[in-house]
Formats: C-alpha cells, structure tokens, sequence
C-alpha cells in the first residue's frame, strides 16, 4: 500500500512542531517554562529509543 | 520525484554528509562532556567554590578584588573580570599581557574580602580545556573556528538532502518501521531514516546555531568597526588616556544607568568587547530570557563618565540567543540529559550513515528487489544505491 503525504509526513511534522515549542519555552522562562520544555524534546527522544529498540515491527509493507 | 532528481538528491546527501561526518563525529564526542562541564568541574575539583565565611559579609571593593589579582601577576594586566550570576561571591579575574596572550592567566578572588581564592586549573582543566579546542577551532583558532563553521554548513545541507530523500524511501512503510529481520544494511538503513527524522529540528537548530557560533569573533570584529565606531566617534584619532578611572565606581554607574540589571562582566580596553578608551559594563537581566540578552554600558577608562549603554544590533542578539540553542544549558538538568540523549542519536545517526556507505554495493539484495519492484511505478522507491552512486 503507497502511503499518502499526509501519512508520510503527519509524525514528522508533528514531532517537529514539538522539538520547536521544546527549544523555545525553555528561552522563554523558567520554572512551568522548564517543564514544557522537557516534555516536548522528550517525546522525539522517547519516539526514537522506542522504534530504535521495539523486537517486532509493525510490518504491513505490500511486498 | 523522477528518477533523475532523486538521483542529484542522493548525490547531494552522500558528499555533503561524508565529507562532514568525521568533524560531526568529533564534535558529537567532544560535545558530550562540554554539556556537563559544570559537573565534571565539581568532580574533577577544577570548579572553584567559594569560601564559608564566618559571618556574612557584602560584596567588597571590586578595584581591590583587581589589585589582589594583579599581585600575583605585576606584569600582566586585567582583561576581563567576571562574575556568574548564581555565584556573586567570586570575581573571575582574567590577567594577561593582551587580549590574545595565550598564557592568561584566570584568578579566583572572594567579591567580599576581597582576597585571593586560587588560581583555577586552566580552563578547567587538561581534558576539559582539550575537549572545547577540538570542539570549537580543533587547536587553530579562527581558520580553524571557521572550517568547522563550514562543515556544519555542508551538516545544513545533509540534514535538507536527507529530509528530501525520506518521502520517497518511506512510501511502503509506517512511520518509524525498523525492518530487523532481512538483512544488516535494511536494518540499518530504517535506522539511519528513523533517527534521522526523530532528531531533524534539533540536529538542524544544534548545527545552524553552532555555525552562527563560528562567526561569533567576526561579528565582534564588524561590531567594533561600525555601530561601535559611530558611537565612539569623539574619541576618534585620540591617544588613549591612562586608565585611572575606579572599576568600582564604573560598575556603579552602569548599574545607576540599567536599573535592574546586574553585571555579568567588564571588558577592559584593548579587549575586542570594548575600546582603547572605555571599560565595558556588560550588564544583564534575572530572568531566562534577560539573562542572555547583554547590554553594554561604555565608561571612559580614564575620566569614568558614562558615554553610552548602546542596544545590541540585530546580529549579535542573534548570536547571543544561538548560544544557549547550541548549549543546551538553558533547561535545567533535564535538557542536559536531552541533549546528551540527542548528542548520542546523532552520533548513531553517523555511524549507520557511514555504515551505509562503507556497505555499498554489497549484500544488497532486498533493497535491489525493492528498486526493482517499484520500477513500473511513477514514484519509485529508491535503493540506497541512489545514495551511494552505484547502480544496481
């Protein structure tokens, strides 16, 4: 099955949104401002750790 | 995307990322510990703690922090004192015979006696102090500051190549999807993709931020020659004065001129962060964003009148908010443990890449067959043949 855009790049995109808010509230203040941060960056690094790590993929590729 | 784009694509990626790879590689490693130097400091012992004093004392003369310091070294003059914003109780002392004197020497004084504490292992250290130069100039100052301003650049180019190569690869797959049961070279190369994508913004923004970084002694350089230039225009082709002026008193002004700032450090003349005439108070806020944003007071040296508290132009803030971008040091201890997290994927990211490449041509069966499938197809799914410049 060919994947939309959409498909493709909805993770993405979504995980790139939250890298920026991670980056940025942090700058921002400090404190709630912290939390924000570490929240959003960790999810990316969490996403990564677990595909990276995970025994059996969710395989469903057409070939 | 045709054939022929994908094939410039994978071109593009594969030069720009293996002439890079071995700097980034470097920069990664050497990266690692520089976001902990504070807690390597401690352990090491090279982190100077300031004295418990018996009763509480308020902050000292600052021109008799100075003179302390400078009795250890007579010949060498003040370039820079300093002061962290979470330790008022120490004055970093830097002396040395002109800016560029490699032989500087850092000295620890106590802001309320006013004596000296001890003078700090060298920039913290042997391994730490070699840690940043292979980070920042690789031992060579600017040239060697700006070739790694330029592999980062060539870094910009791989992650925008990459981004572009990834739609085509990832049209059969879930996002995320390891294939870990074919071959080495399929596991490695949805690795590589996977990490390469988890990690895209933050690579990009470490990258780019630690490229304007690069730039940081030009920007100063240009700083100097222009809007300094203008405001210091009556003192234009004058002899500098002798610098008699309190630094103390100079520190007060400032403070009187920026209510609510502290000082952070003074620039003496003849350093690039202020003139032959002046001392530069370079003050900053409380808060996280303040905290970073400097603004200079100008006090002549010899007269101790102030001359100006100038806005920072647009380039140097930009190069003042990229710092913390690339540090990490901005969010605590769970941003530090995000960005060595991070600092790791890339260095994996790398390593797969170069893996790809070494690999090339070889046991390359199941992502043959996956070209080959896909052939008939309008938008093929690559092999990494693409990428590695030789045909299937």
């Amino acid at each position: 099955m060919i994947r939309t855009p959409l498909q493709v790049w909805g993770a993405p995109i979504v995980l790139g949104i939250l890298t920026t808010i991670g980056l940025i509230s942090a700058l921002l203040g400090d404190g709630i401002w912290d939390a924000v941060s570490a929240v959003a960056l960790g999810i990316p690094c969490l996403l990564g750790f677990w595909f990276g790590m995970r025994r059996t993929p969710a395989q469903r590729s057409a070939l | 995307m045709s054939p022929v784009s994908l094939r410039r694509w994978g071109w593009i990626h594969k030069w720009s990322s293996l002439i890079c790879t071995i700097f980034m590689l470097l920069l990664c490693l050497t990266g690692l510990p520089l976001i902990y130097h504070h807690e390597i400091g401690h352990l090491l012992g090279t982190e100077v703690e300031p004295p418990v004093l018996s009763s509480p004392m308020p902050q000292g003369n600052v021109d008799a922090v100075i003179a302390s310091a400078k009795e250890l070294y007579p010949a060498k003059k003040p370039m820079f004192i300093s002061q962290e914003a979470d330790v008022p109780e120490i004055w970093n002392v830097t002396l040395a015979d002109h800016m560029h004197d490699p032989n500087y020497k850092p000295i620890a004084v106590d802001a309320r006696t006013t004596k000296v504490i001890t003078e700090p292992a060298f920039e913290g250290g042997v391994f730490m102090s070699t840690m940043l130069a292979l980070h920042v100039d690789l031992f060579m100052g600017l040239p060697g500051m700006l070739f790694l301003g330029f592999m980062a650049l060539l870094l910009l180019v791989a992650i925008v190549s990459g981004v572009v190569l990834y739609a085509p690869f990832m049209r059969k797959l879930d996002f995320g999807t390891v294939r870990k049961e074919r071959s080495a070279r399929l596991k490695w190369l949805d690795m590589h993709n996977m990490l390469g994508i988890v990690t895209l913004v933050w690579l990009f923004v470490v990258g780019g931020t630690g490229m304007i970084n690069t730039w940081a002694d030009l920007m100063y350089k240009y700083y100097q020659k222009n809007e300094l230039a203008q405001i210091l225009k009556q003192y234009e082709g004058k002899k500098p004065l002798p610098h008699t002026a309190s630094v103390h008193d100079a520190i007060e002004t400032a403070k009187a001129a920026l209510p609510g700032m502290r000082v952070a450090f003074v620039a003496f003349p003849g350093t690039d962060f202020s003139s032959e005439h002046h001392y530069g108070i370079y003050m900053n806020g409380n808060e996280a964003f303040s905290s970073r944003m400097y603004r200079p007071v100008l006090i002549d040296a010899n007269t101790g009148q102030l001359t100006d508290a100038p806005v920072l132009p647009w380039y140097l803030k930009a190069l003042l908010v990229s710092q913390p971008l690339h540090f990490g040091d901005y969010g605590g201890q769970a941003m530090k443990l995000l960005w060595a997290l991070l600092d790791i994927a890339t260095i994996i990211l790398l390593g797969t890449g170069l893996y790809l490449w070494l690999k090339r041509g070889k046991t390359g069966n199941a992502t043959t067959k996956v070209a080959a499938h896909a052939h008939p197809h309008p938008h093929p799914i690559p092999s990494t043949h693409t990428l590695t410049g030789k045909r299937p």
